[in-house]
């Protein structure tokens, strides 16, 4: 029985088995490959998705509980007409990625953040962004964040 | 030729190489190192066709390998090295077009294929010769590295922070510089002007008498015909528009809008996908598994036993990793079913206290000096996972005789040469397709990855494309790790607060000579290796044995500055040469950072002066202890002399990751073992930084001496170590000696 969803804003409907995982539907059977599998056990983030706007870590939640959800992944950040999101451009201009494997998770991740606190303090950004980083792009992450949101780059130490 | 001795000379290739038709083509491609500059091209005219046939498109001319130009003015360079997302192919571009002076906005660039033709000349001419006329900058590579690449003959390997030091100052730059005099020379003849009224600038040659010029595009058919300058002559760096600038990534677009395909991501039609586990302890083998409950589950086509392996192939990951979890396999332990962490330490103990090293340098009579009350301490370390946030993931098909393999390998040419001999092809008929890497940090180098192996057994008695991917689990207990390591340190000082003997008895599988430098200047110093291999499999992990000997070194030299009483960056400059490039760098850190001026109480001052891959760093950690015993480091100095920057803000992030990259495994990480196998399953227990624990300040400053380009990926990482333990000392006054901090907290 087909799980009925929105996947970046268009309907679809998905056949996996009801336990797969969120994120192996997004990838394999979507074939949205811009969300990343990297421990699959919540513990990195790399799956980062919206879930009705929530940041949620896809590789834990099996597909059957998005059932008529709606689920923003990397690739839907972008406006219609191909135009970067705010926090891409920032992004960017912070030159934040290394490697780049985690970076959709992280980006996904600020976005939520950003929508739900509109300029995130640095302890609001430390709570939020749990997602990790080998690379360890944390400090342009937050540059980028607050770069974002109108703040300044450099954080008042003991903010947080 | 020297080249040529130290190839003929290397030691037994590991792996027969069977079918590999070219080693002998390989062996002469590096054999010409000396001989020419641009690549194969020069010594071998197949070789060149073949290199052009694979690159150069209708409209489009090659120069010397590693460079089209397009009719369109397009630029584009084949970068011999894998990305790993440390600027790498944009510092390489950067080089090649400010010597050609082309225009930033139109330059492109690709990774070359995985062909001998593409071989890594300029590599190998910067590991194996010292170069004429060029100071000899061999030194700052590790032995094993040397020996490693003479084996494999295969130099398009990415490490030891090699690629702009090498690659782009021996070969790129001056690619450049010669495709600018061929094109020149070009439009001389097509504008009948003598050639040194020409100038370039924005991919067009200019003759201002005229007021004419030529677009690079038009000439480009022409000048790809003349043979190239070997030894043009550079800009003088005084020109440089693109070098030294911080130009903007060319990768990074790609990888904020998910577009960017990993190794992880690619697909084929048919293809299944494939996951693993081998023996969990080290050296055992499969003795037997009952399939039935893998293929009980919907969408698991097949479970294959290998050696000391069994795989689950599915329509997907998800059938395959549940499928692969549903079995109990059983697999023997190889002997090795007592060693554990504590028995490793035990073995370093016992063959230290024995005394019979394996291999000693330093000068002076250390053991008469050191008298008979020497200061001592032990230090431990555990082994390192790498822990890069792409698990390996490599897909192979196998069809019409033919295999292919795609995926992200820090070494894409010999991962080629290991896929022809594990499947007995001829090298034509195995062509390997490099794509993004998420991470490496010394991990894929394909010697120490068995997913080469594992996907080539699998593709080659399947009938379709598989996809291999190895869960993190699988990532975790399999690794190449840093080793396990212990070190006694011993010194004497003198009543006027000198140090007279310092001593570096340390065991681990591997000397770690080739990696330290000991910047202090004493009248007697020993270290000596003690070697002791358990069944773990350990390999480079970013700036190599960097890492434990800068721990081990810089700790040991504050335990003496406080033992002297003595000022821990005062004590360091009365052991360094006045004038010295390691003493401005410890000044200047030890200035920037407030060194001795007054903190906030429980806070304390680290400091460490480490040297790898020819680059120096002196870091001062700022740090206290959170009431959960965790670490909290409030700032971070660092100064860092490399010699000279290609693109600043990418060396900054480099120093900026490979800080956090060190405070992360000082502060929790370890690999340990119980009964031989890894104890450690996922990122849950294999603690990395993360955002909050990250310092919010890090102060970085480069000192550009303008001494020999040194690394810039590698040597952020070994001082944070030792900064950040020194500083806790000065916060808490608790001496780490064994990391990571928090088990030793805990414990
Ligand atoms: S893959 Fe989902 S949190 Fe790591
Ligand atoms: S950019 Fe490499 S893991 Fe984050």
């Amino acid at each position: 029985m087909a799980i009925q969803t929105s996947i970046n804003g268009k309907a679809v409907a998905l056949s996996a088995e009801p336990d797969t995982p969120l994120l192996w539907v997004i990838r394999e059977e979507l074939g949205l490959t811009g969300t990343k599998f990297g421990c699959g056990v919540a513990a990195c983030g790399a799956c980062t998705v919206h879930v009705d706007g929530e940041p949620t870590r896809s590789c834990s939640v099996p597909v059957s509980e998005v059932a008529g959800k709606s689920i923003t992944t990397i690739e839907g950040l972008k406006s219609a007409d191909g135009t970067l999101h705010a926090v891409q451009t920032a992004w960017i201009a912070a030159q934040v990625p290394q490697c780049g494997y985690c970076q959709s998770g992280q980006i996904m991740a600020a976005v939520a953040l950003i929508e739900k606190t509109g300029r995130p303090s640095d302890a609001q950004i430390d709570a939020a962004m749990t997602n990790l980083c080998r690379c360890g792009t944390y400090p342009r992450i937050r540059k980028a964040i607050r770069a974002a949101t109108g703040q300044a780059a450099v954080a008042v130490e003991g903010a947080a | 030729m020297a080249d040529n001795t130290a190839i003929d000379s290397a030691s037994e290739a590991p792996l027969k190489r069977k079918g590999v038709k070219r080693r002998a083509f390989l062996i002469g491609g590096v054999a010409v190192v000396g001989a020419g500059l641009f690549g194969i091209s020069i010594a071998d005219s197949n070789a060149a066709k073949d290199a052009k046939a694979r690159i150069i498109g209708e409209g489009e001319h090659g120069f010397a390998t590693w460079l089209k130009i397009s009719e369109d003015d397009v630029i584009t360079i084949y970068s011999p090295h894998t990305d790993i997302g440390q600027g790498s192919n944009t510092g390489l571009a950067q080089m090649l077009a400010e010597e050609l002076d082309a225009t930033w906005e139109q330059v492109r660039v690709v990774s070359a294929p995985a062909e001998p033709a593409f071989a890594n000349v300029g590599l190998g001419r910067g590991f194996l010769a010292d170069m004429t006329g060029q100071p000899a900058i061999i030194n700052g590579i590790p032995q094993s590295f040397l020996s490693f690449i003479a084996r494999q003959m295969n130099l398009q390997i990415t490490g030891g922070s090699t690629a702009l030091r090498f690659t782009g100052q021996i070969t790129f730059q001056k690619v450049g510089a010669a495709t600018r005099l061929a094109l020149m020379e070009t439009a001389a003849k097509r504008l009948n002007v003598p050639m040194d009224e020409l100038t370039t600038q924005d991919s067009r040659v200019i003759h201002a008498k005229s007021s004419q010029s030529l677009r690079y595009g038009e000439l480009a058919a022409e000048a790809a015909t003349l043979s190239l300058d070997n030894e043009p002559k550079l800009k003088d760096p005084t020109q440089y528009r693109l070098i030294r600038q911080s130009m903007q990534r060319l990768d990074i677009p790609a990888k904020v809008d998910g577009s960017a395909q990993y190794g992880m991501d690619f697909a084929i039609p048919g293809m299944r996908v494939a996951t693993i586990q081998a023996a969990p302890v080290r050296g055992g083998k499969l003795t037997s598994v009952d399939t039935a409950p893998a293929l009980a589950i919907k969408g698991v086509e097949k479970v294959i036993k290998l050696d000391n392996a069994v795989a689950v192939v599915a329509k997907g990951y998800w059938p395959a990793i549940s499928g692969l979890r549903a079995l109990a396999p059983s697999f023997s332990d190889g002997g090795h079913a007592d060693v554990s962490t504590a028995s490793i330490f035990q073995a370093h103990d016992a063959i230290i206290a024995k005394g019979e090293a394996d291999g000693e340098a330093g000068q002076g009579d250390v053991q008469a000096a050191l008298g008979t009350k020497p200061i001592k301490a032990k230090y431990q370390v555990p082994f390192l996972h790498h822990a890069m946030m792409e698990p390996f993931a490599l897909t192979a098909q196998y069809k019409d005789g033919k295999l292919d393999i795609w995926g992200g390998m820090q070494d894409p040419l010999a991962t080629k040469m290991l896929a022809v001999e594990v499947s007995g092809l001829d090298a034509d008929d195995v062509t390997f397709h490099p794509m993004i890497i998420g991470g490496s940090f010394g991990r894929r180098l394909p010697m120490y990855m068995e997913i080469v192996e594992q996907v080539t057994q699998l593709a080659m008695q399947l009938p379709y494309p598989v996809k291999l991917i190895w869960s993190r689990e699988e990532e975790v207990a399999q690794g190449a790790y840093r080793p396990q390591s212990s070190a006694v340190l011993q010194a004497a000082l003198t009543d006027k607060k000198r140090i007279a003997a310092y001593r570096n008895d340390y065991a681990q599988p591997e000397s770690a000579e080739d990696e330290t430098v000991f910047p202090y200047i004493l009248p007697a110093v020993s270290r000596r290796h003690f070697a002791h291999v358990s069944n773990q499999q350990t390999g480079a992990w970013r700036s190599v044995n960097s890492t434990q000997q800068g721990f081990y070194n810089e700790s040991f030299m504050d335990e003496l500055a406080h033992a002297a009483g003595e000022d821990p960056v005062v004590f360091r400059r009365n052991h360094l040469t006045a004038g010295s490039r390691h003493l401005r760098v410890l000044d200047e850190a030890a200035a920037r950072s407030g060194w001795g001026t007054p903190l906030p109480a429980g806070r304390g001052r680290g400091v460490a002066l480490v040297e790898s891959f020819k680059t120096i760093v002196a870091q001062v950690v700022e740090a206290s202890v959170g009431e959960d015993g965790m670490p909290k480091v409030h700032k971070v100095t660092t100064v860092v002399d490399a010699g000279s920057i290609v693109n600043p803000d990418a060396a900054m992030a480099q120093i900026e990751g490979g800080t956090i990259m060190g405070l992360s495994s000082a502060i929790g990480e370890a690999i340990t073992l119980e009964k031989g196998a890894v104890q450690q399953s996922n990122l849950s227990d294999y603690p990395l930084l993360n955002m909050a624990q990250a310092p919010l300040s890090q102060d970085i400053h480069f000192l550009n001496s303008g001494a020999p380009m040194g690394g810039i990926g590698e040597p952020g990482v070994p001082p944070a170590a030792p900064a950040l333990a020194n500083a806790l000392f000065a916060a808490a006054g608790k001496r780490v000696r064994n990391l990571p901090i928090l088990t030793q907290a805990k414990g």
